[in-house]
């Protein structure tokens, strides 16, 4: 986004003098609802971000999700920063569905992803801070008789002389004032919050038990739902018996829908057993029957397909191959990843007299309006969203195919009646339910001089297409999806002969962006192959990277040098029995490098150390920075070890729960040493880039500890025990 | 009609037998912090106190319960609680915060039996509790955290 | 769907249970099947071994490890989620045993399977871990006092054919194939192995 589409912008959203109307139920039932004074008398919204409570209270609205990243946190710290707020008066609130006002900046539209969030919203959200500030000052320069330009503010405390006032007495009269057009913005080296540990917003009611989510909502006379899906993915309904689920005290009606059977029952206990009584015959001519072994089959027998395009290439790589002094080939297996945010899927909605009201953790809430509204066959202005804080989502809740929302509308159509129902998916539902990463290849062939430098690099990936099939397909080029491959072109080392190529592959399984979307493959497939490549050229893993970043790569340089520093890299793999790796990766704009240590305990990896050296531009809060890297890095680390969504032959999805569908647990978190570059460049997000270089340096770490390249995952599958 | 005491209440409940009390807390007694995360005692979101041990409450059969006293996230008010939950805060544990209700249940279970755990009594009585957002590195830094409070 | 997945389950637990010899039952052959062995070690020796068809299955040896960890399932895989031995086999402070287990086996709602329960649940002692161990070692191991309990031949015996945790092997709830043959038989083997001598099998 350039300078000026941002001017442009904040001059415009700063110019909303209107208070932001909210539906009362839709705040009464927020996620962030016992964040809040009540919006009393007196209160002014000086723009759609911010409202100023007489009670002092200085409420953000948030436009995007929490979802454990920190955007209430952050967007309300970029606030209060030019608005120089205390930060004890701050407050946090989802935004309701507006794609205009509350669009992300990056995307056009409402909608969380692509660790955008903090990004997007910095220069907007200080903008806003900012106007609000202007016109507080204006308020009591008037109530005080005294030039504007006199007063200061600070820790939320208007001062003049002898004059003082905390925000809340000015709030009515300021939202008389005229908001500035383009309110000045402090310097850096006047931040008071940005760059500092702030207490998270929501950490208190997440430790007792207070936090309201989705599944928290209980609405009067509500029903819950559970749905009978397809087994396989692609399946469809043939027929049904409920004789013996409608049997079932407490549930109340069985309908059929798009999306399977659905279960209406008074309890969540009643609707799941009468699912459990139902008998569903599927028709599964359109589902996936091949299992996952046999589809990794082919799709690695697709490497080399005429149907091959190229992502990205530079020089001759073949000529490059075959001058050559030693060539090398490996291919990498990827599994399908489940998300398995630990609320499972749900959404509530109630319908009366005509029109809607759809609470979900809506990542995406335009679309689901839309699959909402679809399914009930009303106009989608006559449903109001309301985005609750979600139980992770680590890209589940970012549907382009608003499931969920066509499926609790769908609920509420089927019933054919006014009223509230609560759709619940089980851990079942979670897994078997599809939206997967992406069952991926990687080929690389890479080239080697006499003197052991990289002369070639060739790179096929075979995955299936995320974007074609839904709304955004519109953004494939040429017919193809970058999504597939981003972090396996634009590498930052200097490759003259080079070349990426794509095969897309296609299965009813239905696939979706997982936290870090393709470089959850690439970073591991490109950084395990050069880290062998610069072994087989003696070369040190940091230095050869070094040696062979372009010049321009700064920010990649820092992070390596500094990771470096940190781990006391001196050059040994293997000291003392532990196993040394290196990765370096750049996602969604941030640089990320880490050093693994690990053991070999009954020949399983058990990692101890993660040190990683991050550069996301500023770093507007440093606690929650480091709690995402610390957390991506055990995101990463469970798929590599663990993870994998298999299929058996027939197509029948083979785990089920967190028995065979293992993630990471507590025995197997690493101590994690996080250093952040300093930076005065615009901010970038940190959500995903923790993820990437985590199973690359471990996976390097290991053949330095054992000599063997892992190049199916998860590990678990190739190694040991 | 089983009959038991929630957070020092006295409370009945009439539904079939089989319910698991996960159910019966959320959707009978609407105390939401207990919360559902795969209904098989793996991950641990829904633990609660019952007679003094941690408790899956997800494979609870309520008539089981009949004279039971549990206690549940909206209840717990022990000095090792209070504890957990001041460094909870401290230290920004929560990430998306799902998991965490079980979390702080078992962790003051911990601290009540193990004043000053080590690093494996933590893993031993937490790796029952799955937390997805990884934010283990801080759940063993609270504990620690929550334990040295507790000396003083 | 699940409804029908269940019979399927159903059809193939009755399929196993079907005799596959004469005086078998569930797997288990019952004591007379041994009276034409004339020597009595022999015979004793052969009851053992019929007595490890039990201890060797999954039911059993699940919770007797050599090490801290319990097995589960069919397939013997390490238990998830990860728990030890913590004091008297009962789980570590903070995550028991009865955290999951409680006094009945508890058939999932939502998905397929049960979580096992009684009271007490817990592991065997690790003197009595019997994992990776032969007939031999095992047999050994559980006449010796030091290491099953401390308890004689006639209390051996009681362990085998009354306890209710043993018996648990045979009720183990939905999913897990029972233990082989009854308690009964397998309290009458152990008596019979005793009044023969009670004698080890050599390897």
């Amino acid at each position: 986004m350039t300078h000026q589409n941002r001017r442009q912008f904040l001059a415009s959203a700063a110019g909303l003098t209107i208070a932001v109307a909210l539906p009362m139920k839709g705040r009464a039932q927020s996620g962030a609802a016992n964040a809040f004074a009540a919006d009393g008398s007196g209160s002014f919204a000086p723009n759609a971000f911010i409202r100023v409570a007489a009670d002092d209270t200085v409420t953000v609205m948030i436009k995007h999700i929490e979802i454990g990243q920190g955007a209430y946190t952050g967007l309300a710290t970029l606030v209060a920063e030019d608005l120089d707020a205390d930060w004890a008066q701050m407050r946090a609130e989802a935004a309701p569905l507006d794609n205009e006002k509350y669009k992300n900046l990056y995307f056009g539209l409402q909608g969380t992803g692509g660790s955008t969030g903090l990004a997007n919203s910095y220069t907007q959200m200080r903008k806003a801070g900012a106007a609000a500030r202007a016109m507080l000052v204006q308020a009591a320069a008037a109530e005080w008789g005294v030039d504007a330009s006199e007063i200061t503010v600070s820790k939320g405390v208007i001062a003049h002389g002898d004059k003082t006032s905390t925000f809340g007495p000015m709030a009515a009269k300021a939202a008389e004032m005229t908001p500035p057009e383009d309110p000045p913005l402090k310097p850096a080296s006047e931040f008071v919050y940005i760059g500092t540990d702030l207490p998270r917003l929501d950490s208190p009611s997440k430790s007792n038990g207070s936090a309201m989510f989705t599944m928290d909502l209980n609405l009067d006379g509500m029903e819950t739902v559970v749905v009978a899906h397809p087994p396989m993915l692609g399946g469809t309904v043939a027929s049904y018996d409920d004789t013996e689920a409608v049997a079932v005290p407490g549930v109340t009606a069985v309908r059929q829908i798009p999306q399977g059977v659905a279960v209406y029952a008074t309890s969540t206990a009643a609707a799941i057993k009468g699912r459990s009584m139902l008998s569903v015959d599927w028709d599964t001519s359109a589902a996936e029957t091949r299992s996952s072994a046999q589809m990794m089959d082919d799709f690695a027998a697709m490497v080399g397909s005429d149907t091959a395009k190229t992502a990205e290439s530079a020089g001759d790589v073949a000529a490059a191959l075959e001058n050559a002094a030693q060539t090398v080939e490996m291919e990498f297996r990827f599994p399908y990843l489940a998300h398995a945010p630990l609320e499972p899927l749900d959404a509530v909605v109630e319908v009366k007299d005509g029109s809607a009201t759809a609470w979900g953790g809506w990542q995406f809430p335009g679309f689901d309006n839309q699959s909402v509204a679809g399914a009930l066959g009303m106009d989608p202005a006559k449903v109001a969203m309301v985005t609750m804080l979600a139980g992770g989502s680590f890209g589940r809740r970012a549907q382009p195919s608003a499931h969920i929302g066509a499926e609790i509308g769908a609920i509420a159509a089927a019933a054919g009646r006014d009223g509230a129902w609560k759709l619940v998916w089980t851990r079942e539902d979670d897994l078997h339910g599809g939206y997967y990463r992406p069952m991926t290849v990687h080929h690389l062939r890479g080239g080697l001089d006499a003197d052991g430098n990289i002369t070639a690099w060739h790179n096929t990936v075979v995955n299936q297409s995320i974007m074609a099939g839904t709304p955004m397909e519109a953004m494939m080029q040429d017919g193809l999806d970058p999504t597939s491959y981003e972090g396996a072109v634009k590498m930052p080392y200097a490759l003259t002969d080079m070349q990426v190529d794509w095969v897309r592959a296609e299965s009813p399984v239905s696939v979706l962006w997982w936290r870090s979307v393709g470089h959850t493959h690439t970073a591991y497939a490109t950084e395990v192959f050069l880290d062998h490549l610069l072994e087989l050229g003696g070369k040190d893993p940091v230095q050869g990277r070094l040696d062979l970043l372009r010049p321009d790569m700064a920010r990649d340089r820092a992070v390596l040098e500094r990771v470096a520093e940190m781990a006391g890299w001196d050059g040994q793999k293997v000291k003392n029995g532990k196993g040394y790796g290196v990765a370096l990766h750049e996602s969604f704009s941030t640089y990320t490098a880490q050093i693994v240590e690990v053991e070999d305990v009954d020949g399983f990896p058990k990692v101890t150390n993660v040190w990683c050296a991050v550069d996301c531009g500023v770093a507007v809060t440093p606690n929650v920075i480091r709690a995402q890297i610390e957390g991506g890095i055990g995101f990463g680390l469970s798929s590599i070890l663990h993870d994998e969504l298999s299929l058996a032959e027939g197509g029948m999805v083979e785990q089920s729960n967190f028995d065979t569908y293992r993630v990471l647990r507590i025995n197997e978190m690493p101590n994690v040493m996080v250093d952040i570059i300093a930076s005065e460049v615009d901010p970038t997000g940190v959500g995903e880039p923790g993820t990437p270089p985590i199973g690359p340096a471990l996976a390097n770490a290991w053949r330095a500890l054992k000599g063997e390249n892992v190049t199916t995952l998860p590990f678990s599958k190739s190694v040991g025990a | 009609m089983t009959t038991f005491t929630v957070n020092g209440e006295e409370r009945t409940v009439d539904v079939p037998g089989d319910t698991p009390l996960l159910w019966v807390l959320r959707d009978e007694l609407k105390l939401t912090g207990t919360k559902f995360g795969c209904g098989v005692a793996q991950c641990g979101a829904c633990t609660v106190m019952l007679d003094g041990t941690t408790r899956r409450s997800c494979v609870t059969p309520v008539s089981t319960l009949e004279g039971a006293n549990i206690t549940t996230i909206e209840g717990l008010d022990t000095p090792e609680a209070e504890a957990v939950q001041a460094a909870w805060a401290k230290l920004d544990v929560p990430q998306c915060g799902w998991c965490q209700s079980g979390q702080v249940v078992s962790a003051s279970a911990l601290l009540y039996e193990i004043p000053n755990p080590t690093d494996e009594d933590i893993d031993n009585a937490m790796a029952g509790n799955i937390c997805r957002c990884a934010t283990y590195v801080r759940i063993r830094q609270g504990i620690k955290d929550a334990a040295k409070a507790l000396e003083t | 769907m699940m409804k029908t997945l269940t019979r399927l389950g159903l059809i193939a637990a009755f399929a196993w249970a079907a005799p596959v010899g004469a005086e078998t039952v569930n797997g288990l052959r019952t004591v007379d099947e041994f009276a034409d062995i004339a020597d009595e070690s022999e015979r004793s020796v052969a009851l053992f071994n019929e007595l490890m068809v039990v201890i060797e299955h999954p039911r059993c040896l699940n919770c007797h490890p050599v090490g801290d960890v319990p097995l589960q399932g069919d397939d013997m895989q390490p238990h998830q989620p990860p728990v030890v031995r913590g004091v008297g086999g009962m789980g570590a402070p903070g995550m028991r045993c009865s955290t999951c287990h409680g006094a009945e086996n508890v058939t999932y709602t939502s998905g397929d399977g049960s979580i096992p329960g009684h009271v007490p649940w817990h592991l065997a002692p690790i003197e009595m871990g019997w994992v990776g161990k032969s007939a031999t070692e095992i047999c050994e191991q559980i006449k010796d006092p030091a290491r099953n309990g401390n308890l004689d031949l006639a209390g051996l015996h009681e362990h085998n054919a009354e306890d209710g945790l043993v018996g648990w092997g045979w009720d183990p709830g939905v999913g897990r194939e029972p233990a082989p043959g009854t308690q009964a038989i397998f309290g009458d083997l152990t008596q019979a192995w005793i009044d023969t001598g009670a004698v080890c099998p050599t390897t």
